[in-house]
């Protein structure tokens, strides 16, 4: 490769003789980007540090006054606030389990001989394309007790997905699972399309049995991708707003995002809002932190 | 993986098939019944048993555009004359399919909903993507301080829940009258988008051998020329897949266009619910918004399944 490097010599001192020069071009083509985003994402944030030390309501005219770390105090002490935060863990880890165990499994029967594989995969991904909004919408109609489908088809009778306090949650995980398990089906899929097939090949020759072959080849070689499909979806389920906020309005279905919104845009609690939304956010970089670590462990093992 | 099958395991991948194609329709069951629900006469829509055989209409989609209102009459020449043209269409439309005697038609929210969504993803999505293939060229090419630290710095951004950023959003969009305008959408989604275009992009760039632009490099070319000649035709395949995920992204955004918008600006996502109301909605009018609000993403999807699988399963692993 000498004429490679021959040429990258000879470019540099064309390209400073002739038009821009490469560090401007590259100054050119980073800093707007780098400073669009300190603008549109670091600067809120900033801006709402700010508003989280005072009173400040959005819907009156009275200037914002310091509270110092009143804000933060009542929130952390508002058995409200906890239990928020206790629906947000349950309603994530139902949906994560849920999509886990659908994606991963149906990523394994993908994972064979199977005709029109290309076309099955692209059916399955068109949820995970579709509007949460528009999805938690048109889920409420098949949930719907005296004719929807679902109960129609499962022979449920007039059952009550949506009001009934203590399954509305999970009905919302149900349409979170139909949603988001092909995103973990994807993602699986590529995993175990990477694990060498001269493994499995040795492991039939040991007459490993399935089970074996499974947790001892299989599972440690497409942990750190399904990991990673993990972070992602918890992170998004933490996230959750617009299914359940369509879906229901149970209190019991009142994640945490759904308080901050109600907090924020309709009882216009600005600066409590603004201290509220640093909790979370403080809880969703823990969370990732933690998991970022175990991948790393995965990934070492 | 087979290449001398037993007999056990080839009734194994018959069963695994089957288990498949069930999967499959399970998954798209909900998908076909808003699709057949939106042609459906609106007495069968909330039938028991579940009405599958029915003769399709199109008249969920009529009364979508269309709106029947005691408060206004008919507009007048000027009004027709002002209003845009999928206004009028729609006027035009009305009159003659509802045949109301009286006139009284006026476009419902819908089309412009549908115009806000369309222009506000579309704009978006090139200003995502344009910005997000300079700047992965800038960071694939050039030797940049902190690179590491600057690619993550772009992907924190989007982490953040959007309701969490929407607050400070709604007090500086307000104060300087950005609330409930096409461009105050715009820019969000943009910044939004601009982080998975920058890595997606990125993949894609790192792909091309550095040797095509050193050899246009020499022929003569400008860093520029090379940039726009050699790079952009090589990477296009990847900016159509990235442009794909922008703009679906931004059309189905949800939050933002909730607390940002009202009337003006509003896109379809916060509407179409917003339909549903009090009372016995009619759902054949809401399964016809949706219907049409889910095509382009279908389409999209199908058109591109291939690079969308690739860039889903790339921009996840790189992360």
């Amino acid at each position: 490769m000498a004429t490679a490097v021959m040429t990258s010599l000879d470019t540099k001192s064309r390209a400073a003789s002739r038009g821009m020069s490469d560090i401007r071009i590259r100054n050119l083509f980073i800093i707007p980007t780098i400073l669009f985003l300190i603008v549109f994402n670091i600067f809120p944030l900033i801006y709402s540090l700010g508003y989280s030390f005072t009173d400040f309501r959005a819907s009156s005219n009275a200037a914002a006054r310091f509270v110092g770390l009143q804000n933060y105090r009542e929130l952390l002490n508002d058995p409200f606030i906890w239990s928020n935060f206790a629906i947000t863990a349950k309603y994530v880890i139902v949906s994560v389990t849920g999509q886990v165990i659908v994606g991963f499994g149906t990523a394994m029967l993908l994972n064979r001989d199977i005709p029109l594989k290309g076309l099955l995969t692209t059916l399955l991904l068109l949820p995970m394309m579709l509007s949460m909004a528009v999805v938690g919408l048109f889920w409420k109609l098949l949930y719907d007790p005296s004719f929807g489908i679902i109960n129609y088809t499962l022979g449920l009778g007039s059952f009550e997905w949506l009001s009934n306090p203590d399954v509305a949650l999970y009905a919302v995980a149900i349409t979170d699972i139909w949603m988001w398990s092909p995103f973990v089906m994807l993602l699986s899929l590529a995993g175990l399309s990477a694990v060498p097939k001269h493994l499995y090949e040795a492991a039939a020759i040991d007459r490993a049995g399935p089970f074996y072959t499974f947790f001892r080849i299989t599972l440690p070689l497409v942990a750190p991708i399904l990991m990673i499909a993990i972070i992602f979806r918890t992170m998004e389920a933490f996230k959750t707003f617009d299914l359940a906020y369509i879906l229901t309005s149970q209190p019991t279905t009142e994640v945490i995002s759904i308080r901050l919104y109600k907090m924020a845009f309709q009882e216009w609690q600005t600066g409590r809002s603004c201290a509220l939304a640093y909790i979370v956010l403080i809880m969703i970089l823990a969370i990732t932190n933690i998991y970022v670590k175990y991948l790393n462990k995965v990934k070492e093992r | 993986m087979a290449a001398v099958q037993t007999r056990s395991e080839r009734a194994l991948n018959r069963v695994a098939i089957a288990a498949v194609l069930i999967i499959t329709l399970i998954f798209l069951a909900p998908i076909y019944w808003i699709t057949s629900t939106a042609f459906k006469p609106r007495n069968l829509a909330t039938t028991i048993p579940p009405t599958v055989l029915f003769e399709p209409e199109l008249s969920p989609f009529v009364k979508l555009f269309t709106k029947r209102s005691q408060l206004r009459g008919v507009p007048t020449p000027e009004e027709y004359a002002a209003a845009p043209w999928w206004e009028r269409m729609v006027f035009d439309g009305g009159e003659k399919i509802v045949r109301s005697g009286r006139g009284e038609v006026q476009p419902s929210g819908y089309p412009n909903r549908f115009m806000n969504s369309l222009f506000v993803a579309i704009t978006s999505t090139v200003l995502a993507v344009g910005m997000g293939t300079f700047t992965a060229y800038g960071f694939s090419r050039f030797r940049v301080k902190g690179e590491a630290d600057l690619l993550f710095f772009i992907l924190s951004t989007r982490m953040l829940p959007p309701v969490v950023v929407a607050i400070p959003m709604f007090l500086m969009y307000r104060a300087v009258g950005l609330n409930d305008t096409h461009w105050g959408l715009i820019i969000l989604y943009t910044a939004f988008n601009l982080s998975f275009s920058v890595w997606l992009m990125k993949g894609f760039i790192d792909e091309i051998p550095k040797e095509y632009e050193e050899a246009a490099l020499v022929d003569g070319y400008t860093r520029m020329e090379a940039f726009f000649k050699i790079v952009i035709p090589e990477a296009a395949t990847g900016i159509a897949a990235t442009a794909v995920f922008c703009f679906i992204t931004a059309w189905n955004e949800y939050a933002f266009a909730l607390i940002m918008t009202n009337r003006r600006a509003q896109t379809a996502p916060p509407f179409i619910p917003s339909q549903v109301g009090s009372g016995l909605p009619d759902w054949t009018v809401i399964a016809a918004g949706t219907f049409l609000f889910l095509l382009p993403v279908a389409i999209f999807t199908f058109l591109l399944r291939n690079h969308l699988l690739r860039g889903m399963s790339f921009g996840a692993i790189r992360k």
